[in-house]
């Protein structure tokens, strides 16, 4: 079986659940009272998908102001981007459209974008309605999923989709070569023993 | 109601001796000296090979750059116009809240932490903090306030502001208001402006330190290159746009300002560690190097289990709390790899590092931090962790360390100074103090930060700009205390009430051997460097 790298950035505005999602799918686990995240964080997990192994790098990025001039960092040379919004926050979801803008212009070409409403648990206090997320998001070709980090809705399912609509072997390649340093070192380097 | 002005600072005392390799030839002097410890380098604690820190001598070295004393001296003595005086009435109007106050402050810490925010601004529980902190902009924006949400506080900022801009206007520096019982402290540092508001009997300096810390908190987030751009471009810009979801980090740093000793003594505690395995865990961390990494720092909890340098780099302490306040204050650091940019203004206010921070295990407190020059050095850095764990979980290093995890402090008794309750001791040159845990009637959160509040007043009548004390003796109801600084150390000892002054005396010279004898498990003797 073969393993594959596929580099997975979560953007999208402070506190929509970036996070939550991730440790849902890395730990399945789930803080209510989680911090907002620093910086970044990295975290990995493997699936199987159909004869391939997926190897998932996850970059978690914060979604503070402060930290925003570092996306770049994280998205160039990504397979794909999961952009998160909270269903009862109509600002986040224009705060979405913003990434999506910044990926067009800056991110790798072919990069396979998600968007997640995140928090489809609280559905009372919801403030964008699905079918206008469904339209927008079939507008711009991405995958669309309402999820619950919280009582995991989705979670999987969003991580599967990636994996489907990520290029054959073969075509893959293309997102790689774009002069993106934060990435594993080659693994000749890596087997070398410590001192 | 009297305002104290200064036309002209005088600069507090630098220390002579900067730099903080111990003397040489002092060195060899070091367990022949029976009463150890009156000259730096030689007291335990000391460092053998070099100092891990910046000017770790003094408290002096922490304000010495630039900070005049706030010293009182009523030299230039104005009386301020009305609104200076609504100002001081609206704070300092209920003074008989007072006694209502330390058990709110308790039920205060009860709650989460966001709920202090929620408090309204008017009421009696706000008015009643102890201390209050506040931080604008100079078009006077709200920035941060420790209670209370800061939109309401927008004209009481004004206000404050104000202040500030009628005593400049004068080619004068507001430096504090002392009324009713509370001080009302003043820091400008371009382009913030910082006011404190404390009801407790901390000295002017010592309030104006805390707001440095605050200061240099915000400067670590942001760098103060940033800091100067944004607000050149747009003096009224809202910066706490920029600090949003970093709140907490602030709030944590007053905490530990209250309770942390280690910031009090600008110095860093140690996990006791047996020196043996304490070297293993270092040429560990100092085998597991890259090209841009310029600090390794293994931490436990609140405590420093070691730290390797890039030879010729020094780590100011104040950077070193920074970064124990940032990853003790964020869950967030618990999974997975953080990689984050941070500034360590005392290093450089300039630039960024970029720190990896990740814990040895999910469940343990074991947390590395790695602080790299280079932003796209992620994987470097998380291999230089992968070959550190490898590396130390082949040696039997790494259980010692997580049996030491298990007994992160020690009791006074060990000591065997009957009437000794609470000691802190700190090594100058190393900038490495030592001290039990608390014993029991300390233990309530109320009676740790009173005993604090002794330790700050010890603090400052020693380190009085004008009229330093070599040792002080102080009697009370509940407890008697000592405090002793020499070139070497500096000393502050807790007796039982019933104790005597010969006795406390006596004390020094047993309790000076018995660190002596611990100070290889106490403090971190052989600082590496890559």
């Amino acid at each position: 079986m073969t393993l594959r790298e596929l580099k997975v950035c979560l953007l999208g505005d402070t506190g929509v659940g970036k996070s939550s999602i991730v440790w849902r799918f890395v730990e399945d686990n789930f803080d209510p009272n989680i911090n907002p995240t620093i910086g970044a964080s990295f975290m990995t997990k493997t699936v199987q998908y159909q004869n391939e192994l997926h190897k998932f790098l996850i970059w978690d990025t914060a979604g503070q102001e402060r930290f925003r001039a570092l996306a770049p960092m994280y998205y160039r040379g990504s397979a794909a981007a999961i952009i998160v919004y909270d269903i009862t926050k109509e600002d986040s979801f224009q705060t979405l459209k913003n990434w999506v803008k910044e990926l067009r212009q800056h991110g790798p070409p072919n990069i396979v974008v998600a968007i997640a409403g995140n928090k489809c648990d609280l559905s009372d206090a919801r403030e964008v309605s699905e079918k206008d997320a469904k339209d927008y998001a079939d507008s711009i070709h991405a995958i669309f999923v309402e999820t619950s980090a919280k009582n995991a809705i989705n979670i999987n399912e969003v991580f599967i989709e990636i994996s489907q609509r990520i290029p054959v072997l073969d075509a893959g390649g293309g997102a790689a070569g774009n002069g993106f340093k934060l990435r594993r070192r080659p693994s000749e380097t890596r087997t070398r023993t410590c001192c | 109601m009297a305002v104290y002005v200064h036309n002209k600072g005088i600069p507090w005392e630098v220390q002579q001796n900067g730099t903080l390799a111990p003397v040489d030839h002092l060195r060899n002097e070091r367990s022949e000296s029976p009463t150890p410890g009156l000259v730096v380098g030689t007291e335990p604690g000391a460092g053998q090979e070099s100092a891990m820190f910046v000017h770790a001598q003094s408290f002096e070295d922490l304000t010495a750059d630039s900070e005049p004393t706030t010293e009182p001296e009523p030299e230039g003595e104005t009386v301020l116009g009305e609104s200076a005086e609504e100002e001081a009435l609206c704070l300092g109007a209920e003074q008989e809240t007072q006694e209502e106050q330390q058990p709110e402050v308790e039920v205060e810490e009860e709650r989460p932490e966001n709920r202090s925010k929620e408090e309204d601004v008017c009421s009696e529980v706000w008015r009643s903090h102890r201390k209050h902190v506040f931080v604008l902009s100079e078009a006077g924006k709200p920035i941060y306030t420790r209670y209370g949400t800061e939109e309401a506080l927008s004209s009481t900022m004004g206000v404050m502001m104000a202040l500030v801009s009628v005593v400049e206007a004068d080619k004068n520096i507001i430096r504090s208001i002392h009324a009713d019982g509370y001080k009302v402290v003043f820091l400008r540092k371009t382009p913030l402006v910082l006011v404190g508001v404390s009801q407790t009997c901390q000295s002017d300096r010592e309030l104006t330190r805390e707001l440095q810390y605050i200061y240099y908190q915000i400067v670590s987030l942001l760098t103060l290159t940033q800091l100067n751009h944004i607000f050149q471009h747009k003096q009224n810009y809202d910066l706490r746009r920029l600090l949003a979801g970093s709140e907490h980090l602030t709030d944590n740093l007053l905490r530990l300002l209250d309770r942390d000793p280690g910031l009090l003594l600008s110095a860093v505690t140690c996990l006791p560690l047996a020196s043996s395995t304490r070297d293993l865990v270092s040429s560990s961390l100092q085998a597991a190097k890259a090209k841009s990494l310029v600090f390794s720092i293994l931490l436990a909890g609140d405590r420093l289990v070691t730290l390797v340098r890039k030879k010729d780099q020094y780590l100011h302490h104040m950077d070193l709390h920074l970064l124990f306040n940032l990853v003790g204050s964020s869950s967030s650091f618990r999974e997975g790899e953080g990689w984050t940019p941070i500034c360590l203004p005392k290093f450089n206010t300039a630039g960024f590092f970029h720190a990896h921070i990740s814990y040895l295990e999910p469940a343990s407190d074991l947390c590395l931090i790695l602080v790299s020059t280079d932003r796209e050095d992620f994987f470097n850095l998380s291999d230089c962790k992968r070959r550190f764990l490898e590396r130390l979980s082949r040696r039997t290093a790494y259980q010692s360390l997580k049996e030491a995890l298990k007994c992160p402090s020690y009791s006074v008794t060990q000591v065997g100074i009957p009437e000794l309750r609470h000691f802190l001791y700190k090594s100058k040159s190393s900038g490495l103090y030592t001290s039990p845990e608390l014993p029991l009637p300390y233990q309530s959160l109320e009676e740790q930060e009173r005993l604090m509040g002794l330790y700050q007043y010890l603090h400052s009548r020693l380190h009085q700009p004008t009229r330093p004390l070599r040792s002080i003796y102080r009697c009370g109801e509940t407890e008697n205390l000592l405090a002793w600084v020499t070139s070497g150390f500096e000393l502050y000892l807790c007796f039982s009430p019933l104790g005597t002054k010969a006795m406390a005396v006596a004390a020094v010279n047993k309790l000076l051997k018995w660190i002596r004898r611990e100070e290889d498990r106490l403090f971190i003797l052989s600082p590496m460097t890559y």
